[in-house]
Parts: structure tokens; sequence; C-alpha cells
């Protein structure tokens, strides 16, 4: 059996306006690491929230390491290492005390589990006798994690662990929980950054309570609708609208310093008639050529339709 | 109960490492008992008088005397005539004045009567009436000085006696009073407010995804607030005590427990506002502002219950330290026992077990 299973799960805060989540169901297997991706807004941190049993949902079950989420609300509670959004540890408590409450809380003890954090704890712990609220964003992220994961929890829920975070930390945070899924816990975690998803096992793409799609990466990609072209020019300035002028264009979106775009399919050749068409508008040194998605042109892709 | 120790551990570093919490939890109590004991009284001391001397006998500069010797009155030297005196109330610095008309010593000894004025500032009648009593005492003793023989058929003479408070030292009536007041408002606004403050830095979403039960959360928030208001109690009390000349004539165990069972009855309130509010601000406003006004009000020692219209009479009966006031009265300056103020009492444990039990059922075990 799935470790996280959600079978169409609805909620909404108010009772006009669009509900926070429509319709979600996905599991997730043991010792899996999934991704929930997705721009901020789009529901993630209601599905934490029910599935770490702090919210009810209006409609549809849940249930974690076999227990649901409603019933067996006291044991999930237990077995679950949850890392908010928020940076939520005690500012006034300095690196080891936080620790050590957490620990406690969970009636275990910092050494009984050291080897599960060592790793991570390691690199903060020069600063231990330092308070949390004086620690840098991704030391906060890091010490987070640690006492999310003290009591050795089977399912860790990190609710966009990476957001506010530099691109080194970034980088150490993903290797960690690599780690961590070799040592068989199943990870649930979200973010709004798409480079991340590619590190995820299997994810499912949100947007506005929905869930677009759910696959492996590679899969994602490899479902992309059609083709998608880059398209460069010495002048970037009026590239967009002029592109977005063009009869044949299906997307186009600026990705850097190029734009990303893909055409209707409608069997006409249309990067020739691109080109054609922008140096009658007066651009110069236009090139194009065809390149992989990545999972942000999946996603738009799949918003595009969706709308 | 590890679990539980190491809780209020936290909650203790939480208080000593915040100036803002120490500064309610210690500051408060002492400037609150200062202002009240010291500052703010309603005792008259000290008043300017006016005396004006047409007689200049031996009769009016022996009532002159005695009146600069009181320790109500200071006279102003600089007041002579007739006309003066009411400049000088018209400036407002003088509240009242006394005339001595010419013959005043004459008419004293031969005629039995003699007459003299005394004009209080009546814009403020309770000043008046009080300085004129004093006056008319201080009147009354001299005629007793000058002729302690006389023989006035079908006197009554009343024999008066101030019981508990012979000075009748107004302190005695504040401190109690400050006292209900101070450990209500630390009481609801530190644990409402510590609370609320776990709910806005997003730690209680960590809190409630853990084992530790959240009617244990309750509890171990009320255990060091408990212990910390008692130390407060303790200075309260010294303070009083040294500082106020309060007596504690009753029984000091008694007195603790019966103030432990208030402090317990004030938590709960707290818990019970943390459960409803959302942000420390307002949290911090409805323990604050709202719990202050109805305890000045209806506690009894600013305003006499007894003559409040009965609506109020039946609202103040809500009010807890309006009972605490009456058990710590009779405790401390009566030396009763708890023979006198079981009723009271009964009807403290009551609010407090049925306080207790509402906040711990309201307290959410999810969000929202």
């Amino acid at each position: 059996m799935d470790t996280v299973i959600l079978q169409h799960v609805s909620k909404s805060y108010v009772k006009e306006g669009p509900p926070a989540l429509q319709d979600v169901s996905f599991s997730v297997k043991k010792g899996e690491l999934f991704g929930l991706i997705g721009p901020d807004g789009a529901g993630k941190s209601t599905i934490f929230r029910i599935l770490t049993t702090l919210l009810l949902s209006d409609k549809g079950s849940a249930t974690v390491a076999g227990y649901d989420v409603v019933k067996n609300y006291h044991e999930i509670r237990s077995c679950v290492g949850y890392m908010p959004g928020k940076f939520s540890l005690y500012q006034d408590l300095t690196i080891e005390e936080n620790l050590h409450f957490f620990a406690t809380l969970f009636g275990t003890t910092v050494e009984a589990n050291y080897a599960l954090i060592k790793d991570i704890y390691e690199q903060i712990a020069p600063f231990k006798k330092r308070r949390a609220g004086k620690l840098s964003g991704g030391m906060k992220q890091k010490l987070a994690l640690c006492c999310a994961l003290i009591h050795r929890p089977e399912v860790l829920f990190l609710d966009e662990p990476t957001t506010g975070v530099d691109a080194v930390s970034r980088k150490e945070f993903w290797e960690m929980l690599q780690r961590l899924k070799a040592e068989g816990i199943t990870i649930v975690v979200s973010t709004p950054y798409m480079d991340e998803a590619s590190l995820c096992e299997r994810i499912a793409l949100i947007q506005t309570g929905q869930i677009l799609s759910i696959n492996t990466p590679a899969n994602i990609i490899k479902a992309y609708p059609g083709k998608l072209y880059a398209l460069m020019a010495t002048k970037v300035h009026l590239l967009l609208k002029d592109t977005r002028q063009y009869a044949g264009i299906n997307l186009c979106y600026a990705a850097g310093d190029k734009l990303h775009l893909s055409f209707k399919d409608d069997g006409k050749h249309h990067p020739a008639g691109l080109l054609s068409w922008l140096e009658s508008k007066g651009q110069q040194g236009v090139r194009i050529e065809e390149i992989t998605p990545d999972i942000e042109d999946c996603f738009i892709a799949k918003t595009s339709i969706h709308e | 109960m590890k679990q539980f120790m190491v809780f209020v551990r936290k909650e203790f570093y939480h208080v000593f490492r915040d100036r803002r919490t120490l500064l309610i939890l210690f500051g408060l109590p002492v400037m609150q008992i200062l202002l009240f004991g010291y500052a703010l009284t309603t005792e008259i001391k000290n008043a300017e008088i006016i005396v004006v001397d047409h007689a200049g006998d031996a009769a009016s500069q022996q009532l002159t005397t005695m009146i600069a010797a009181s320790k109500y009155f200071d006279i102003n030297a600089s007041v002579t005539s007739d006309e003066d005196i009411y400049k000088a109330f018209k400036k407002g610095k003088v509240k009242c004045a006394v005339v001595f008309p010419i013959g005043f010593g004459n008419d004293l000894l031969h005629g039995q009567t003699a007459q003299v004025q005394i004009i209080a500032d009546a814009a403020d009648p309770n000043t008046a009436k009080t300085l004129t009593n004093y006056l008319t005492a201080i009147i009354g003793d001299y005629q007793q000085q000058i002729n302690p023989t006389a023989n006035i058929p079908m006197r009554i003479s009343p024999v008066t006696r101030m019981l508990y408070n012979p000075e009748l030292n107004g302190s005695m009536n504040f401190v109690p009073g400050v006292m209900a007041l101070v450990l209500m408002i630390i009481c609801t606004t530190l644990t409402s407010v510590s609370i609320v403050r776990e709910k806005e830095m997003g730690t209680m979403e960590i809190l409630l995804v853990s084992p530790f039960k959240p009617t244990y959360v309750v509890l171990a928030k009320a255990v060091p607030y408990l212990a910390l208001s008692l130390i407060d109690l303790i200075i309260i009390l010294l303070l009083s005590v040294f500082l106020l000349d309060m007596p504690i004539r009753g029984n000091i165990v008694l007195l603790f427990l019966e103030s432990t069972l208030f402090i317990i009855c004030c938590l709960s309130l707290g818990l019970l506002i943390s459960s409803v509010t959302r942000t420390q601000q307002i949290a911090m406003m409805v323990s604050m502002m709202g719990m202050m006004l109805p305890t000045i009000l209806f506690t009894g020692f600013i305003f006499p219950l007894e003559n409040m219209p009965w609506p109020l009479r039946v609202i103040s009966n809500l009010v807890p330290s309006r009972w605490f006031y009456v058990i710590i009265k009779a405790v401390m300056l009566r030396g009763l026992g708890i023979g006198v103020i079981w009723k009271e009492t009964l009807v403290l444990a009551g609010m407090t077990t049925a306080l207790l039990m509402i906040s711990i059922k309201s307290f959410k075990t999810r969000l929202s």
C-alpha cells in the first residue's frame, strides 16, 4: 500500500470564490521523493496541512502511513516530520535548545537519532549557541530540517524548504534530501522553483487547486505537445510584441534572454515564416532553433491548455 | 512527564529572554503598587488655607496656631483682607478660608457665642466638605480646651473608633484592590499572549503535528506563569508591608492559597482569550484593555459596589477580582479565617473550574 494517498480531496476557505483545492488525488510510494510543483497560491500548503492533520478537507479522504487523517490523526502526528513553509522554530532559543526541545517533545533524544541528522547538523553545529532568529535563511532551513527529522519519521513533509534560500544552500539541501531518501524515508516536498522539479522522482504539477499532471519529470517533458523553439535576436526590444503578432504563434514567452515559443499545429512550416515576418518588421540577427522543453515549459503549456 | 518539563523550561526561556515580558511581569506590579500607594490617594493633606484675622486677639491667634499645626492645612500668610480672599479663590490655589470678625475673643468670653466664617471652594464638593469638617473639628477641640468643665446639659459626645485602620490610611483600601488588579492583568495578558505568539510565529503548527497532547500544551503554558505570578505576589506583599505599612493580620498560608486560586482563575481566562484571538496585538488589547476597565470598575476598591444600580451589581459578580478583593481584605486587614470567606472562595473555585474546562475544550487540535 502506498504511504501517502489522497483521494478526491476538495477544500474551500471561503464560501464564495474559487476553492483552494478541487478534486485532488495522488499517491506517494514508500521511500519515494515526490514533488508538488506549482506557483504561490496553487494549493500546495493546503495539501500539506490536510496530510499533517492540521486541516480537515471538505470532501474526499486521505491516509498517511496507513492511518486516516481524520480518525487516526494522533498516530499520524507521531510518525511524520513536518516543516511548514514559514520558518517555525523558536527564534529566541538557540540551535541546540530548539533541537533538544523537539527531540524531547517527540519522546526521543538528540543522541538516539544523531546519525540521521549528522551530515546536516555538522554544518550548523559551529553556531549551536546562536539563537535561531539570528541565523541566515539557509541555516534556518537546515535547522528546521534537523528538527523535523530528529524522531526519524516515516514520512517527511517539506513545504517550500528552499524558498528564500541562496543557490548554493538550495543545492546542498537537495543533496541532503537524496541521502534521506536513501535511508528509506518517504519525502513529499513542494517548491515553486521549476528547476528543482527534475530532482524529484515523480512530480505533480499544480495550478489553482487542481492537478495538471503527475509523472516522472522525464515523462512529463516527453509528453510535451508539439515542438518548442528558442528565438534570439540582436535587439530584444519589441521582439516579444512582434513575434506575438505573427499569425501562426501558439505560445510565446520570455525565458532568460531568449523567447520560447511553439506554433499552431496547422501543417504549415512556421519557423521560416516567422523569420521573414520578423525581418520585415526590422528585427536583425534573428535565429531560431528547436530545443528540449524543461519542466517550466511543460507547466506553461499545461496551464494554457487548462485555461 | 519529561516532555512536560522540557516545555515548561522552554516557557521560562521565552520569559527571561524577552525584555517586554519581564517589564510587564515585574515592572507593572511595582509601578502600580507605588502609584496607588503613594501618589493616588483620596486623603487631603496640606491644603492651602487663608486666615483673615480682624480680631487679632488671644483667642483668634490660638485658634490660628491650631489650624497651622494641623497636617491638613498650610496657611497662606500673604492674604489679609476680605477682597483678596476672592481673588485668591479665583486663582484656584486656595481651597479654604477662615475669617475672624472684630471682637471674636471678646464675644467668646462675654457673649458666650462667637462667630467665625468658613469659606470653601465647593467647585469640588468632596474636598470642600472634607476641609470644612476638619476645620469644624479643630474649632470643637479648641472649645473643649478653653472650657473643659463646661456643663452643657444633655450633651451627646460620640466616641468613634476606626477599626482595623485607626489612622484611616488610604493605602489599606487600595493595596488589596491593586493586588487584585495587577494579578488579573498580568496573568491574563501573559498567558494569552504567549499562546497566541505560538500561533503567530507558526510554531503551533509544529506543536500540533507532534505526539504532545494539545491539553498538555495548555497546562504547560499555565505552569510557568503560575510560578511567576506567585513571585509577583510575594513582591507585592513585601512592598505593601515594608513600604506602605500594610498589616497581614490573617494566616499567610491561607492568603497564598486564596491568591493561588485567583491566579489560576486569571490564567484560565487568559487561556480562553488566547483560543479566540489570532494575533498577539489583539490578545494584548483584549486582556489589557478589556480586563483593566471592568476590574477597576467592578472590584469595589475605587467605586463602592453597594452604591451601584442593580444591573451593574449583577455584572460585577462576574468579575473574579471582585471576589478576590473581599477575600484578601478579610484575610489581610481583618485577620479572618476561611470560615468567613468560604462563600467567596467557592465562587472563585467555581469560576476557575468553568473557565479552565472551557479553555481546554476550546483549544483547537487543528488549525482554524
